[in-house]
């Protein structure tokens, strides 16, 4: 039975969120823009907080089989509220994040506790995921940090670079980033394996913070591995190269799981430009009348109308995306799907926003040029909008990799 | 709680119409298409659907209840076939639906069984007039109250089945309020004069009517002295169109599909060139999220809430998603696009009426 009924427990946890999105997040957002590597501990503290109190984290990823995890259609609400707030500050919050997404895609039971139970207790902290390199970003099947099997450790070698709140996680936590690296250069992606490597470890390196356009608050960190020794049990999942695929399915299952997220908190980014724009607009007397003909409305009012719209459509197919997660279905044509369509909407509604409202768009005074700054990193990161575009394509056409370059 | 699947007896309604698009709608839509007419016996097949009488309850003939939702379900699947013939296969709600939900319960007893009886009866409504700055919540017909009739005067046009309709809703402005009055098949004023000659939806018998000085009973006002509540019946039109369009694109997204799969150049599928295949993902995602807006606002409707900026939003996303949609269909066909022995340039003629119709569709 089709519904779009939000389920109360939704609504409960979003009042909480809204307070914090409104008198937390918003109020600081100038601020962590204008001083990048600033750490927003106040919300990182209230947040961690609630992690401890409820726990649940807000962050996770991807729904436990063998646990009580929070649902995706939860998850891409409370994301989304948050990154209404501010979504740099969002991507500070503590908790498992993309790192905990990798561990509960790939990891197995006994992996998962080992590895998350750290963020159920004791001091706020961060897991990241480290899959780009300097040399390849979509094209991680040509990653070539290595990880080489010495007794009973791996001993990894390799660089990483663009790790979301890599810092956070190994220098400012007790935390975890999962490297992907190759077991067998030769064997393209089926040798590629997720490796867990705590904070502490000798041999890694935090070695740069990237100076960005936008969401600025959140650490983008590289990562260097020098023989860096972790225990045998640290990949997740099994270590046999088993076929051409396998290797490879965890990340693609990683991304089905972490795309939503990402989708939700791009379209929090457009609807607070939307929202601003609307409440600047009612002060000079214009308010939107949908239901006025088309070719009758005024350029500006056709405009929201069609941000509001593309907004909408981008939502619902990351609802249904989080849903389809929720009930263990195979979402991979719409994960991509959903971040395709709201990497294009939040980059094009935040600039639309910047264009209608002319001077006061482009001024650092209101908030409308962060947040156009902020929107186009959901356009790129979790696979660019063209990675996605592929991977749908492929799916509909029913063609491999070879096929559909 | 969330849900994005259909019950087991909607998917049924959706099976059967489904069948009934490919096997007959999709069959017949081009022949249709360049003899501007439908083959009756595609009407008499479509009305075995059962999908009104399904909608309207027992003690007035039909053997159930309106689902919006039921609705847009089925209109999809219809539109995928024919856009001309899913318009024409719900001309009766045009009527039904309107006294269905907003009738008086005389009005209701007179005229929905005339919709529950084994045979196709087109219902019509009267609402767009010939105008660039037509606006629906501010006709230029008019209704005026007159010794216990209300006298209507406008010229309209796109009546579907004007000609042919037992009944239709005729709207105009009765105090600056839009209002609906039942017009029984040759009543006095209302004059139907030439089948419009429109660029795409030719099948579909549209036709400009005037109205002079056209006597209607106190009584047949739509809901009686308590009037219509137009938006309801508007969000439920919205919902019924952004619905085809959706099927309109879906049919054009899945032929291109096919074609560019099948088309080589430079020895491979045109398919197999991102400039192509990108084309084809981003029409996948947005006849999907368009999916999503109308159903929402077809939920909205069950449930009684208000569904106004929901169907406006889906209508205007459809309409442009539409026309994108078969505009690309077009374009991957390339020349033979162009060409009306491939059904393509059909689904964009089709498509781009969307923006101008209103009212022509209700679930």
């Amino acid at each position: 039975m089709i519904s779009f009924e939000t389920p109360p427990e939704i609504e409960k946890r979003l009042q909480f969120v809204r307070h914090i999105a409104k008198e937390q997040m918003r109020p600081q957002a100038r601020h962590f823009d204008e001083h990048e590597h600033e750490v927003p501990w106040d919300f990182i503290n209230l947040m961690w907080d609630t992690v401890l109190k409820t726990g649940q984290s807000f962050r996770s990823g991807a729904p436990r089989p063998d646990g009580p995890s929070i649902a995706s259609t939860t998850l891409i609400h409370v994301i989304e509220e948050l990154s209404f707030g501010d979504a740099g500050i969002y991507l500070c919050g503590p908790g498992a994040g993309l790192g905990g997404a990798a561990i509960e895609a790939t990891g197995t039971k006994e992996q998962k506790e080992r590895f998350l139970a750290r963020y159920r207790e004791g001091k706020p902290k961060w897991a990241s995921m480290a899959m780009t390199e300097p040399q390849c970003g979509s094209d991680t099947a040509a990653i070539r940090t290595t990880a080489v099997r010495d007794g009973d450790h791996w001993v990894l070698n390799g660089e990483k670079i663009f790790v979301t709140s890599g810092h956070k996680s190994l220098i400012d936590s007790e935390g975890l980033s999962v490297i992907w690296a190759t077991v067998d250069p030769a064997a393209g992606r089926a040798g590629i394996k997720p490796f867990v490597v705590e904070a502490g470890t000798p041999g890694l390196k935090v070695t740069k913070l990237e100076h960005k356009m936008g969401i600025r608050a959140s650490d983008t960190a590289s990562i260097v591995l020098e023989d860096c020794r972790i225990p045998l049990d640290n990949v997740l999942g099994s270590a046999e190269v088993v076929d051409r695929t396998t290797g490879f399915k965890g990340a693609m299952a990683t991304f089905d799981a972490t795309r939503p997220s990402v989708a939700a908190s791009a379209l929090g980014i457009a609807r607070a430009s939307i929202e601003l724009l609307k409440d600047i607009l009612a002060q000079e007397g214009i308010t939107i009348e949908y239901q006025k003909p088309r070719n009758l409305l005024s350029a500006i009012e056709r405009d929201v109308i069609d941000m509001e719209a593309q907004l909408r459509a981008a939502w619902l197919l990351t609802l249904r995306a989080a849903w389809m997660m929720d009930e263990r279905r195979v979402n991979t044509i719409e994960a991509s799907a959903c971040k395709v369509k709201a990497g294009d909407v939040v980059t094009k509604v935040t600039a639309k926003a910047v264009e209608l409202m002319g001077p006061l768009g482009y001024s650092r005074k209101l908030l409308l040029e962060k947040w156009m700054r902020d929107a186009k990193i959901n356009d790129l990161f979790e696979g660019t909008g063209q990675i996605n575009r592929l991977i749908i394509a492929r799916r509909l056409l029913g063609y491999t990799s070879a096929q559909l370059k | 709680m969330f849900s994005f699947e259909p019950s087991e007896e909607q998917q049924m309604f959706i099976e059967a119409a489904r069948k009934f698009a490919a096997k007959e709608l999709r069959e017949h839509a081009r022949r249709a298409d360049e003899a501007s007419a439908l083959a009756p016996e595609i009407l008499a097949g479509g009305w075995e659907l059962g999908l009104l009488p399904a909608s309207i309850p027992e003690k007035h003939g039909g053997f159930g209840e309106r689902s919006a939702i039921t609705g847009v379900l089925a209109a999809e699947e219809l539109a995928w076939g024919d856009l001309s013939g899913a318009l024409a296969l719900s001309a009766p709600n045009l009527v039904a639906f309107p006294v269905l939900l907003c009738g008086s319960d005389e009005q209701k007893a007179e005229i929905l069984p005339h919709f529950c009886t084994d045979a196709y009866a087109p219902g019509s409504a009267a609402l767009i007039e010939p105008r660039y700055d037509f606006d629906s919540t501010a006709l230029k017909a008019t209704a005026v109250r007159s010794n216990g009739n209300y006298v209507l005067n406008g010229v309209k046009c796109n009546v579907p089945y004007a000609a042919e309709a037992e009944w239709m809703i005729a709207y105009a402005a009765l105090d600056g309020r839009t209002e609906g009055f039942l017009v029984k098949k040759g009543t006095v004023g209302a004059v139907v004069k030439d089948r419009e000659q429109n660029m795409g939806m030719k099948a579909l018998p549209l036709y400009s009517v005037d109205f002079h000085e056209c006597r209607i009973p106190a009584s047949q006002r739509l809901g009686g002295d308590g009037g219509t509540d137009f938006t309801l019946l508007l969000n439920g039109s919205r919902a019924a169109l952004a619905a085809m369009a959706v099927g309109v694109a879906r049919g054009a997204y899945e032929y291109a599909l096919e074609y560019a799969k099948n088309r080589k150049a430079f020895g491979e599928a045109i398919a197999q060139r991102q400039s192509i295949a990108f084309m084809l993902a981003e029409m996948f995602v947005d006849i999907d999220a368009a999916r999503l807006m109308m159903w929402e606002a077809a939920w909205l409707l069950d449930q009684k809430r208000d569904a106004t900026r929901a169907a406006c939003l889906a209508k205007n996303f459809a309409d442009e998603m539409a026309l994108m949609v078969t505009d690309r269909a077009v374009q991957i066909l390339g020349g033979h696009g162009y060409i009306r022995d491939y059904p393509v340039e059909m689904w964009l003629r089709n498509a781009r009426g969307f923006s101008a119709m209103e009212g022509i569709a209700i679930v």
